[in-house]
């Protein structure tokens, strides 16, 4: 009985402990770039993709799988699309699981676009998922994931 | 005002798909940076992009702070006709950048 009452003791100051530095920490934490979580990334998904079902297939995403610098990483999307008035790509949304914030870009075209493809160059914080999803004008959602090695992370150096 | 670059063929066969490229000169800050003494560098982004041709949106582009320092976009078009591009960035801070370019279609 003693010795439950001095395990429940110790476990209590423990919490303590742990709640203390963890406020202690707190000003610490927040210089540090904060991560994405799973929820923010699905919450940004499901932004654009509202209850619509997302398919695998038709779009492509091209990043190098290996990138030195992540400030700076060539990403190249495109859709398997005929661009006509009738059938074609309306928007493409472009996401990250890592980096502070889950967006990337969205990109809007038009079927004066004649190729559904848009090249731009982005960050990303660490090794992670680059995820596309392509709106078409069907309404039907479709997307691509790649995974990417990053060595030197974009948005963590310290400025001056 | 800061400078941009456009690289649009001058000419294109009527139906022919063309590339249009654009950058522009912007820092991109994320707002997730910090200096030494430990405060955060506020964001200074462009958020969007668009160009139109003859007036018409062809395409739009939301930009976040993933997007890297001085944002370079491609995209294409169908020449059907000729005319004029305009392009117009539009940032953070009130930050606004307009570019032009021509295109002659031939038969």
């Amino acid at each position: 009985m003693m010795d439950q009452q001095h395990e429940t003791t110790r476990r209590h100051f423990l919490t303590l402990a742990a709640s203390a530095a963890a406020a202690g920490a707190l000003p610490v934490v927040t210089v540090r770039p904060a991560e994405a979580t799973p929820a923010m990334l699905s919450a940004a998904i499901h932004n654009v993709v509202g209850e619509a079902p997302l398919r695998i297939g038709k779009v492509k995403l091209d990043i190098p799988p290996l990138v030195e610098n992540g400030n700076t990483v060539p990403m190249m999307v495109s859709v398997d699309s005929p661009m006509t008035a009738e059938d074609h790509v309306k928007s493409i949304h472009v996401f990250n699981e890592k980096n502070p914030q889950p967006n990337i870009g969205n990109f809007y075209l038009s079927p004066l676009s004649g190729r559904a493809q848009v090249s731009t160059r982005i960050r990303l914080a660490d090794s992670q998922k680059v995820t596309a999803i392509a709106h078409l004008s069907d309404g039907s959602f479709w997307q691509t994931s790649v995974d990417v090695v990053v060595t030197l992370a974009a948005c963590t150096e310290e400025v001056l | 005002m800061a400078k941009a670059l456009i690289n649009v063929p001058a000419k294109a066969r009527r139906g022919d798909v063309i590339e249009i490229k654009a950058l522009t000169s912007h820092i991109m800050e994320t707002g997730y940076r910090h200096t030494a003494a430990g405060e955060i560098v506020p964001r200074d982004i462009i958020t969007s992009f668009t160009c139109r041709f003859n007036g018409a949106e062809l395409f739009r582009a939301d930009f976040f702070p993933a997007i890297a320092a001085n944002p370079y976009l491609s995209f294409f078009m169908i020449a059907n006709d000729s005319g004029k591009f305009d392009f117009e960035w539009i940032g953070d801070h009130g930050f606004s950048t307009t570019a032009s370019a021509s295109l002659s279609v031939v038969e």
